[in-house]
């Protein structure tokens, strides 16, 4: 027992490199891979309800409007109150529906959305398995989920549903090949380090060759001093440009969301879904734009690393990003204690007020716990990976509040003739830019023999 | 080189998992339960894959197979009515003909099997497990290295196979040519 | 040799050390899963289906053995790089993706012309 206690307390050791997933011991690394597994699923949850609350509120003062602002200080227990809500209403089934596929087809789109994360690099360490194909099973484990909609809008029974899902899982499929050759090019960039000359120089120790697993994507990022999306200027821009449509109509969202727009086909291939089950799609829904989000963060923007890492290097700018968790954290404190203080004086209003006051103490806790050295050391990559893909997040929320919809043959027109050319080009002349020298070397040769 | 303690465990799981899965699928009368199960026979196999230390072929499998083609499948079944398929007769008439054949060539298989061995094991040698670190590079190295790969020409091949597909299946599917 | 009661004695040894024998067993039982659907069956979709079975069983084989070959020496042709088992085995994922589109494209064109998905309607030619 003792002996366990101290296999598990060994992957706390500072110097410990790998992630549970390929620590040595197998009791310490089915316990760390356990809570690993519990912390990233659980943050993901609040991460969705956060979400919902964010969505609705940015896009409310985009529109020049408050947004929920009743149901606690505001709004901040509405996604509660709507999860409550769908909780509790009524297990409708269609008539003639395929009961069997109708109950399956939720459960494939939140599996592959969630089981996506077992991937996703938080930091060096603090991923739960790093797998050797880490990108190409993200990718794959993103494509099962045009099954479950396929499944969703067959088993409905009915037109609206059938058509939603058609056009839902014809998008997909499109934009997943445009999404695959913008990873592609950043693929042949981990390539480029090292003593061997790219693919022709396959070295012990992954020395001079490629990798497809999550974290080294970003060692190599970090080895090259850049972050891919600066890489080989514009080339590594127009990767992160044809990734960051792709990924917004892989999710189905605004502007490419005419599949399952309100206004056009009454909710798609979702339709005769209600209560839990449509939460089920939903949250699968959430889970996947911070999933390809995370994709995008990790291919072109760096990842885990703080920004600037070789131009603003040395222990003083180290200090002073390091600081910077902690203050964002304050910061939200602050506006909580701000709007508490703007809160109006009616009795009606006290608990109210004391919970937005309960909350901004929270807050400022959490920013105070970050400025210990020890924690800000562990925690300080999780920070920059979250604060980025919360970047990403407040995007999408900004197109849906921004464009309009695109029409369906506009959108499958920008996925095959726009986005897929861009991307092979992009292939070719990313591999051409990789290869100047030995290419150069080449044409050199051609020219002389003539 | 000691295979990890659960291999059977998983092994069985897994196996029974694929057996079951074509089983279903010979038979289901609505074929979009037949699809559901071929989804998990091929899942199935993807984590047979992995625990052959194959995980880049685990991977092509679960995006091509399990995302790509199966969902082909769906679409097609979707867009075929498939009400008055159901209420036909699901076997043809020389259904005992064909599963006494297909059953002689399975016992075809196992006599091979004990004519050629005879007894001894299969891999007298043994297993030697390389880990899985590597084995998108090694791979590609068969792939695609100048001095020790040998699928170049398979693999050029292979796109051509694919373009010639993709212009068949659009002009096989054209109401108008 | 642990001895089960009523099955006389099994050999668990054998039954918990998986070897290539028993990926051979499962991929000839898929092998014969899929033809028996391809032989039987009346629906194409699901004759179709069988024969990715198929397909996939004698993946199964290639990369199993793929795996054991690594272990044999060099001069025979194994080794660590020896994955030529896997290379086979993606081309063959690939083959089946291109049969699986223009498999999908007849099976359209015919239903178009015949309103039915019957495998013993397609008898134009028949004298």
């Amino acid at each position: 027992m003792g002996q366990i206690l101290q296999y598990i307390q060994s992957y706390l050791d500072k110097d410990v490199k790998v992630t549970p997933g390929a620590f040595g011991n197998i009791y310490a690394s089915l316990f760390w891979a356990t809570v690993y597994i519990l912390v990233v699923f659980g943050g993901l949850s609040v991460a969705v309800i956060a979400m919902n609350w964010l969505e609705r509120k940015i896009l409310a003062h985009m529109q020049v409007r408050l947004g929920p602002m009743r149901v606690g200080p505001h709004g901040l227990l509405q996604p509660i109150a709507d999860a409550i809500k769908l909780l509790l209403k009524e297990d409708i089934i269609p008539a003639e529906a395929d009961a069997f596929v109708f109950w399956i087809a939720p459960f494939i789109v939140v599996l592959a959305a969630f089981t996506v994360f077992v991937v996703v690099p938080f930091g060096p360490t603090h991923a739960i398995t790093d797998m050797n194909i880490g990108i190409l099973f993200m990718l794959g484990v993103s494509s099962l989920s045009v099954l479950g909609v396929v499944m969703a809008g067959w088993a409905s029974n009915s037109h609206y549903p059938l058509i939603g899902a058609l056009r839902s899982s014809a998008q997909m499929v499109s934009y997943e090949v445009a999404m695959g050759l913008a990873v592609l090019s950043v693929i042949l960039l981990t390539s480029l380090q090292g003593p061997g000359l790219g693919l022709y120089g396959i070295g012990a120790g992954g020395q001079g060759s490629g990798t497809l697993s999550m974290i080294g994507i970003v060692q190599a990022q970090q080895e090259q001093g850049v972050w891919f999306i600066f890489k080989f200027f514009p080339l590594g821009l127009v990767g992160f440009f044809i990734f960051a449509i792709a990924m917004v109509a892989e999710t189905n969202r605004a502007p490419f969301d005419l599949p399952e727009a309100e206004s056009e086909l009454t909710a798609g291939f979702h339709t005769e879904y209600s209560g839990f089950r449509w939460s089920l799609f939903f949250l699968a829904e959430y889970s996947a734009m911070i999933a390809v989000s995370s994709i995008a963060v990790t291919l072109w923007l760096g990842g885990w690393l703080r920004p600037f890492p070789n131009l603003l290097s040395g222990s003083t700018w180290d200090h002073v990003f390091s600081v910077i968790p902690g203050l964002t954290f304050l910061f939200f404190a602050a506006i909580c204690f701000f709007n508490t203080a703007r809160m109006p004086k009616h009795p009606l209003f006290k608990v109210q007020t004391m919970g937005l006051a309960g909350f901004g103490a929270v807050l400022g806790l959490i920013g105070l716990v970050m400025f210990v050295p020890a924690v800000s050391l562990r925690v300080g990559d999780i920070f920059w990976f979250s604060a980025k893909v919360a970047g990403f997040m407040y995007l999408y929320i900004w197109y849906r509040g921004t464009f309009p919809r695109y029409r369906f043959d506009q959108l499958m027109k920008v996925g095959w003739k726009i986005l897929l050319p861009m991307g092979l080009a992009l292939l070719i002349l990313t591999a051409a830019m990789g290869m100047r020298t030995e290419l150069w070397a080449q044409i050199q040769e051609v020219w002389h023999g003539l | 080189m000691n295979p990890p303690v659960a291999t059977p465990f998983f092994f069985y799981l897994l196996a029974g998992t694929m057996i079951i899965g074509g089983i279903l699928v010979i038979t289901r009368k609505n074929a979009v339960h037949s699809a559901l199960a071929l989804i998990t026979t091929l899942l199935a196999q993807a984590a047979l894959y992995l625990m052959l230390y194959a995980p880049f072929v685990a991977g092509v499998q679960i995006i091509l197979y399990a995302g790509g083609i199966m969902v082909l499948f769906l679409f097609v079944i979707m867009l075929i009515s498939i009400e008055r398929s159901m209420k036909e007769r699901q076997f043809n008439k020389q259904w005992l003909v064909g599963g006494a054949a297909a059953l002689a060539l399975g016992g075809l298989f196992i006599s091979v099997y004990l004519t050629t061995t005879k007894g001894k094991a299969l891999f007298p040698e043994g297993s030697v497990t390389y880990g899985e670190t590597e084995n998108t590079q090694k791979i590609a190295a068969l792939l695609f290295d100048r001095g020790a790969g040998q699928y170049m020409f398979a693999f050029e091949i292979a796109s051509l196979l694919l373009l010639v597909a993709i212009i068949g299946a659009v002009v096989m599917a054209k109401k108008r040519i | 040799m642990t001895s089960v009661r009523g099955l006389g004695e099994i050999d668990m040894d054998s039954l918990l050390n998986i070897t290539p024998l028993h990926y051979v067993v499962l991929g000839a039982a898929l092998f014969v899963l899929g033809v028996i659907g391809v032989l039987t069956r009346r629906n194409v979709v699901i004759v179709l289906m069988s024969i990715e079975l198929i397909l996939n069983a004698v993946n199964l084989n290639l990369v199993a053995f793929s795996r054991y070959w690594q272990g044999m020496p060099a001069r025979m042709g194994g080794g660590p790089g020896a994955l030529h088992g896997q290379v086979f085995a993606i081309f063959v994922i690939t083959d089946a993706a291109a049969e699986a589109a223009v498999g999908l494209g007849i099976l359209i064109a015919f239903f178009r012309n015949k309103e039915t998905v019957n495998v013993d309607e397609v008898n134009l030619l028949k004298w």
